[in-house]
């Protein structure tokens, strides 16, 4: 198994407030590795931290053959400029719990928008291809609307389909389904499983046990800034060794 | 306890269910003669106004004479003019220093925030006269290479009238500028970078746009209010309308008969400004993503709606 992503060493504080502790991951090609946790515990700020939307404090990401933000230069770190830094977060896809779609843009134009100006292709290919996409996640049929017009659940596939169009290496996924009404949570799991059979690499913070048990090959236990648990989801879940994660476990299976 | 006895009102006398009428039972409107007092006090009100005007010491035939004469026009002609640079200064200055005010650069925000400080805080009219005489401090303009001229040569009454209102304005635009930037969710931004979006693409392609979007009602006031403000310009010998009609008043004594040409002229172009900025907005705001489309023109005509800071 080769390696996509390897978190070494990840803290990041706020002021005073440590948030990570300290936190080694490594995530292997075509793997779906879902973050559990307590609210609070910095699941987001880790998966935030991976793609630098914040910068660590201390240690580092490896992604796809290049380290996140910097440089190895002479035995250090050297920061990149924002472009190259920019150039590296696009080969990490990622959605957000509030779909944080362009809200003056179409579905088809925000699918294209990352496309054209990023990787400079021409409308009319990035526009066939985003409409391959949006068949994909099932929202070919709404290519035309504004975000504002579509149901919570619609919005998530769209950013979906815009973060895949950037054909990154790795999906990041921060709760896709917790602002979502409950019967629209189904939809967007159902594209994040297919996504899983084709190979996707994904790491994925959710409170939806179940799909973890289904569809990670691993899970992630967070505690306040750290990695308390990790393992296949059946042992993870089932029995878990630390006293603190059996307690979160207990309160979110009951 | 019965709690639904308490709620139910005591003074209405109960209605059996045996009473009650069917379901295509006439409906009574409420009948409000007030509104027609009211109304009937406004119509006598505006028309003893009226009547005053027509019969005062006012000629009207000279009104009517003045209002297309040339100088007059041409008058107008340099209004607009002014108007028109002016607001183009004030949106170029007002863009540049809103976007500087929310800079990661604590010495751009810092420049930006003294911008705002000095033009917002200091009178329109002021700053025209401070322009106009600017070449006490200055006697000459000098950039190595580029100019090298007596300073009142080059700032001209029409440049210093349209420094003056444009850099005024320009004071208020920024606050506008970054309120609107400020009101684009930051996760629109977010998502951007992790699309590979620079800064600089994040900026024009997704948080102006949106931005131009919000601060759409408060251009056209702008422009409203520059087409009116431009007047001041008169008071540094800008040949613009004002000046126009003043130096015609100073020969012929009709004052008051050349004030009434302004004002038509000024309602006219504030009316067709108006009507422009009601189907502006109408177009912009198409996506249903903002409300301004449902604004009515006549609704624009305070000077500006408070910024966020103000508000
Ligand atoms: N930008 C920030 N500034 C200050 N504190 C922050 C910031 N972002 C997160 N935090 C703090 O860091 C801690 C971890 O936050 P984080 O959002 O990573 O938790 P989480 O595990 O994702 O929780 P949830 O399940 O509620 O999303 C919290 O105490 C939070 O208040
Ligand atoms: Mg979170």
């Amino acid at each position: 198994m080769s390696l996509a992503v390897k978190a070494v060493g990840i803290r990041k504080s706020f002021g005073a407030h440590e948030v990570l502790k300290g936190l080694d991951l490594d995530v292997a090609y075509g793997e779906v590795l879902c973050i559990l946790g307590p609210s609070g515990s910095g699941k987001s700020t880790f998966l935030r931290c991976i793609n630098h939307l914040e910068t660590p404090n201390g240690g580092y990401v490896w992604v796809d053959g290049a380290i996140m933000g910097y440089e190895l230069s002479s035995g250090a770190l050297q920061e990149l400029p924002v472009k190259r830094l920019r150039a590296q977060q696009s080969r990490l896809g990622m959605v957000f719990q509030h779909f944080n779609l362009f809200a003056h843009r179409t579905v088809l134009g925000n699918v294209i928008e990352g496309p054209m100006v990023v990787r400079g292709l021409k409308r009319a290919e990035a526009e066939a291809r985003a409409m391959e996409l949006l068949e994909q996640v099932g929202m070919a049929g709404k290519a035309s609307s504004y975000p504002s017009q579509l149901s919570g659940g619609q919005k998530q596939r769209v950013a979906i389909a815009r973060a895949l169009a950037m054909e990154p290496r790795v999906m990041l996924f921060d709760e896709p389904t917790s602002a979502l009404d409950p019967e629209l949570v189904g939809e967007v799991l159902e594209v994040m499983r297919a996504l899983a059979r084709g190979g996707t690499t994904m790491i994925v913070v959710t409170h939806e046990i179940g799909f973890a048990r289904e569809v990670a090959d691993r899970v992630v236990v967070m505690i306040e800034g750290e990695i308390r648990e990790k393992g296949v989801p059946g042992d993870v879940l089932s029995n878990p060794t630390d006293p603190r994660v059996r307690s979160f476990l207990s309160r979110v299976l009951a | 306890m019965d709690i639904m006895s308490h709620a139910a009102p005591k003074t209405t006398a109960t209605l059996s269910l045996a009473d009650l009428p069917g379901p295509n039972v006439a409906v009574r409107r409420l009948r409000h003669p007030g509104r027609w007092v009211s109304g009937g006090i406004v119509l006598l009100l505006l028309a003893v106004i009226g009547r005053a005007f027509a019969v005062g010491q006012i000629q009207w035939p000279v009104v009517g004479q003045f209002l297309t004469a040339g100088v007059i026009v041409t008058g107008f002609g340099w209004t607009l003019l002014i108007s028109a640079c002016a607001l183009a200064l004030g949106v170029v200055l007002g863009f540049a220093f809103g976007i500087m005010r929310l800079s990661e650069n604590p010495i751009l925000r810092f420049a930006a925030w003294l911008y705002v400080w000095i033009f917002r805080g200091t009178p329109v009219l002021l700053q025209l006269l401070i322009w106009f005489n600017i070449a006490l401090v200055f006697p000459r303009l000098y950039i190595p290479g580029l100019v090298d001229e007596r300073m009142v040569d080059v700032v001209t009454p029409f440049v210093a009238a349209v420094l003056g209102l444009g850099v005024n304005e320009g004071s208020y635009l920024t606050e506008v500028v970054r309120g609107g930037i400020g009101s684009v969710d930051k996760g629109q931004t977010e998502a951007a970078h992790t699309l590979g979006m620079t800064p600089g693409q994040t900026m024009r392609r997704i948080i102006l746009p949106q931005t131009l979007r919000l601060i759409l009602p408060v251009l056209g006031n702008s422009a409203i209010g520059m087409l009116k403000f431009s007047s001041l310009a008169a008071t540094i010998a800008m040949g613009e309308m004002l000046n126009a009609a003043q130096r015609i008043y100073f020969i012929n004594g009709a004052v008051i008969e050349l004030l009434f040409v302004c004002a038509v002229w000024y309602l006219a172009g504030t009316t067709v400004l108006s009507i422009g900025q009601y189907y502006l907005e109408r177009h912009f705001g198409r996506d249903a993503s903002t409300a301004t489309a449902e604004r009515s023109w006549f609704k624009g005509w305070a000077r500006r709606p408070a910024t966020p800071e103000e508000a």
